[in-house]
């Protein structure tokens, strides 16, 4: 290609800033991406209250970098001054009480936020055909969060930090004959100590922040790539305008949802503030009270519980049993569980998108998976022992705690809304109500 | 066409919508900065390390000099004796800023001698040039320095001359008289240095 | 059935209410705490317990992360300090508020190193240690001759003896507990102390307002702060609000 100058746009805005804008567009795609994904960016006029979460995911993202960085300006990456920097962190440095609280706060609230935005993706089929790799991108982005959720975890160095490190990289002491040797390189050490610190750090504080940030980059690429979904399923590209070509039910991205997504980022801000000034704890869920003490390699807490965001898992691993002498089926199940969703568009036979317009089986089952999905997730908080045990008299099952049977057929449920979808889809009857031919409110 | 449809838009009140809307966001940016901007100030901890240092004089011998740290930077103290004292008031012509106008120190230390006593010179022991820390030539007309030489500090970066007070010489690369960190006499025989104090020190 | 907003929020909150258990304050085996009824803005009462913590506490454990300066959010002046609450004549104003008691000998003579308590009231909650140092009763079978309801064969004595006095673990009755039969036991006064039990509840309760302060220092000046966030925020929603709506009025 020639390398002369560009022919210079009509100045968007008069005066100096314009033209300012004019230099830069002749040597940088300033306009055309501004028009691409903003002004002339069309998105279906009906997004309702969960389109909400991607922008929030994108606003959470930012938050936790920012506080983050100011973080790393005073914590020590060191097992024995660790802890003692949080506490510096939270008394000596002006404000630093509110930098950590909203990255604890943050780092709660992003898991919050990207399964509501996971939820909206599976309720109105937003991973099916054209936008698979949306979807698996999608995946990419929600491993690489719960990695990042974990290596920021061991940094407090609390009791909790350090236990629930110590149970998790055993998960990868079980795999069959590398396990041992993979566990150590893992840790770089015999045990987790000081090298494991300083290398979850650096995972914690640039890699994986990174990788996360490329990978959201190419998850909005591609969504712009081929369009937004809409909450009815439907193809909006079979009614264009003819003389422009815009989708009729359509409406330029910026300035409306730009508009409307600054009044979903008040609100979430408003939930926001009020946890992070008012109950930062969370009841000990966001702030757990074993990581009010400092890590000790000799004491073990009473209950070592993930993060609430990971409970669901945790669950799962704990009902599986110990199968020829190995504890590795939990952990191939609770990987199963993760890695199943990427398996998704190619799972779903419906002919339609949307939840609205899909046969009771496919609801039945849905609801199955969200239900499963969110008492799994109270069980894994709690120990095995909650609900007693079932009376020993019983066949087979007799002497099992409750807890753990619930969690097995719960887990059976889980998957099943996975593993029988090519199956239900198909029979299910087409359609309650049909799909319509324009979007609805 | 896509589903926008303008009727009886109002672009004056969109635009005053528009700038409402930005103030408030401008206010919320400028909080929201508050901490971050404000967390990178010194810490309880710099300043509890930066805090107020004493110092017990008494053992100080007439013509000897004490080096003492406050705030990472040298700080000398200095028993002068009665002559270098008495040499003070005859340097003026060889001095850049005599009368210390241009220079940092307390308004108590804003004399010939610059300190609260003629006879205990506290500075700050760092060259106003490029930082290096001078050294105490406290002997008249030495033969590397020349007979005009007062008795005083000597900087061996970039050869400045101070008096007996800190003051500098004219034509040196150091544009000021050594700075004075405000200090104060707890009792006769200690003095506090500290830069933060409120109130100039009683004497 | 219709996935409404209505029926997803209700599942949220049957889960919710699932959960809620796990929010009521448990001791160690389900022991029932008495709430310690913190006042954060009550400075006299954090002043006294400042006093009982130095005086009572900080001969055998750290508070490593508390500063002496940092007493003055208590109402307290720099003189009062140094003066009524820093033994150590060594120690500066900004130093931490440490024991003198060397780690070697505490394992020496209590078997292991008593823990530091900045943020004690945190890991184990103000109602924990109110009850706690409430619960203490004679036992001759235990290395130190106390025992504790809330924390069994609790390495530590039971220091506030004095004030308290001690109880005595009396059998008054017998229940079935999971087909089992066990005796329901109470805590009594055998030996009286140097104050009554409503003068030493509010003793202890000063000395467990002082350490949940201790523990978060910052805690007041965050909920004052965030009363004016959410203020702000509530205006900015009707800011943001009006635009939204404004622009909305293109869309058909």
């Amino acid at each position: 290609m020639a390398s002369g100058t560009k022919a210079a746009i009509a100045p968007p805005v008069s005066g100096p800033v314009g033209q300012v804008i004019v230099w830069v567009d002749q040597r940088f795609p300033l306009m055309s991406l501004w028009k691409g994904h903003l002004a002339e960016y069309y998105a279906p006029k009906n997004f309702n209250f969960w389109y909400y979460f991607g922008s929030l995911a994108m606003l959470v993202l930012v938050m936790q970098i920012v506080t983050g960085i100011f973080l790393t300006m005073n914590y020590k990456p060191d097992a024995k001054t660790a802890f003692a920097s949080v506490e510096y962190i939270m008394r000596d440095v002006s404000w630093g009480w509110l930098i950590r609280y909203m990255h604890s706060t943050g780092a709660s609230m992003f898991f919050l936020v990207v399964y509501l935005h996971m939820t909206r993706g599976l309720m109105y089929g937003s991973y099916r055909k054209p936008r698979e790799l949306i979807w698996i991108l999608g995946c990419l982005i929600y491993l690489t969060l719960m990695a990042e959720a974990f290596f920021g975890y061991l940094l407090p160095w609390g009791q909790m930090s350090y236990w629930g490190a110590q149970v998790i990289i055993n998960l990868f002491a079980a795999v069959p004959f590398i396990g041992p040797e993979l566990a150590v390189w893992i840790r770089g050490d015999y045990n987790i100590g000081d090298a494991t610190l300083n290398r979850f750090f650096a995972f914690h504080v640039i890699a994986l922040p990174m990788v996360l940030l490329g990978l959201v980059a190419a998850h909005i690429m591609a969504l712009h790539e081929v369009g937004s979904n809409n909450p009815d399923g439907i193809d909006l590209s079979k009614n264009v305008d003819e003389k422009t070509g815009i989708p009729k039910d359509t409406i330029p991205f910026h300035p409306y949802y730009t508009v409307k997504d600054i009044v979903g980022v008040v609100v979430f801000l408003g939930l926001f503030s009020a946890i992070v000034f008012f109950a930062p704890e969370m009841g000990g869920y966001f702030l757990e009270k074993p990581n009010f003490i400092q890590a000790d390699p000799l004491k073990t807490p009473e209950h070592i519980a993930p993060v609430w965001y990971f409970t669901p898992f945790y669950a799962m691993l704990r009902a599986v049993p110990s199968f020829f002498g190995s504890a590795f089926w939990g952990v191939m199940v609770m990987g199963a569980a993760t890695l199943i969703l990427f398996a998704l568009p190619w799972l779903d036979k419906s002919k339609v998108r949307s939840i609205r317009y899909r046969g009771p089986l496919y609801k039945k089952f849905f609801a199955s998976f969200i239900m499963s999905f969110l008492i799994l997730g109270y069980l894994g908080v709690v120990p095995t022992t909650v609900w007693g045990q079932i009376p020993n008299a019983l066949p087979v099952i007799g002497g099992l705690d409750t807890a753990t049977l619930a969690s097995r057929i719960l887990t059976a449920v889980y998957f099943a809304f996975f593993l029988l979808m090519p199956w239900y889809t198909k029979k299910d009857i087409p359609n309650e109500l049909p799909e319509p031919s324009r979007v609805t409110a | 066409m896509s589903a926008i449809v303008k009727t009886n838009v109002d672009p004056k009140m969109r635009r005053n919508l528009v700038i409402g809307g930005c103030a408030v966001a401008g206010v919320a940016g400028a909080s929201a900065a508050v901490p971050f901007v404000g967390s990178m100030f010194p810490s309880e901890r710099a300043k509890a390390a930066g805090g107020p240092v004493e110092y017990d004089i008494s053992q100080i011998e007439p013509g000897q000099l004490v080096t003492i740290e406050y705030r990472g930077a040298p700080h000398w103290v200095v028993r002068r004796t009665p002559e270098m004292v008495a040499q003070l008031a005859k340097n003026d012509d060889l001095l850049a800023d005599p009368i210390s106008a241009k220079s940092v120190q307390p308004e108590v230390a804003k004399n010939t001698n610059r300190s609260i006593k003629p006879e205990i010179f506290v500075a700050k022991g760092v060259c106003t040039h490029l930082g290096c820390s001078p050294t105490m030539r406290k002997e008249i007309g030495p033969a590397d320095l020349g007979a005009d030489w007062p008795g005083g500090f000597f900087c061996p970066c970039h050869q400045s001359k101070f008096d007996m007070a800190g003051r500098v010489f004219k034509g040196m690369p150091a544009p000021k008289n050594l700075e004075v960190t405000a200090y104060r006499f707890a009792d006769d025989k200690t003095i506090v240095i500290d830069a933060d104090a409120k109130s100039d020190a009683k004497a | 059935m219709k996935l409404t907003m209505t029926r997803v929020l209700t599942s949220l909150a049957a889960v919710a209410v699932l959960a809620s258990p796990l929010a009521f304050a448990a001791g160690g085996a389900n022991v029932h705490l008495d709430e310690a009824n913190i006042n954060l803005q009550d400075k006299a009462s954090l002043q006294s317990g400042a006093r009982s913590f130095v005086n009572n506490c900080l001969n055998c454990h750290n508070a490593q992360f508390m500063r002496w300066g940092h007493l003055t959010q208590i109402g307290l002046t720099e003189e009062q300090i140094k003066a009524n609450l820093m033994f150590n004549p060594d120690a500066k104003f900004s130093d931490y508020m440490t024991t003198a008691l060397d780690p070697k000998d505490a394992k020496a003579w209590f078997g292991g190193v008593p823990p530091d308590l900045t943020l004690v009231a945190r890991s184990r909650g103000s109602d924990w240690i109110y009850t706690f140092l409430r619960s203490y009763y004679v036992d001759p079978s235990s290395p130190t001759g106390w025992n504790n309801d809330v924390f069994a064969n609790v390495g530590m004595p039971h220091v506030l003896h004095d004030l308290q006095g001690s109880q005595a673990k009396v059998v008054v009755g017998e229940k079935i507990s999971h087909g089992k039969k066990e005796a329901v036991t109470k805590l009594a006064i055998e030996r009286t102390g140097s104050m009554t039990q409503p003068e030493y509840d509010i003793y202890v309760r000063d000395l467990v307002n002082y350490m949940t302060f201790m523990a978060e220092p910052s805690r007041v000046k965050r909920t004052q702060l965030g009363v004016g966030v959410m203020f702000f925020l509530v205006v900015a929603f009707f800011a943001a609000l009006v635009v939204k709506r404004e622009y909305w009025k293109d869309v058909k």
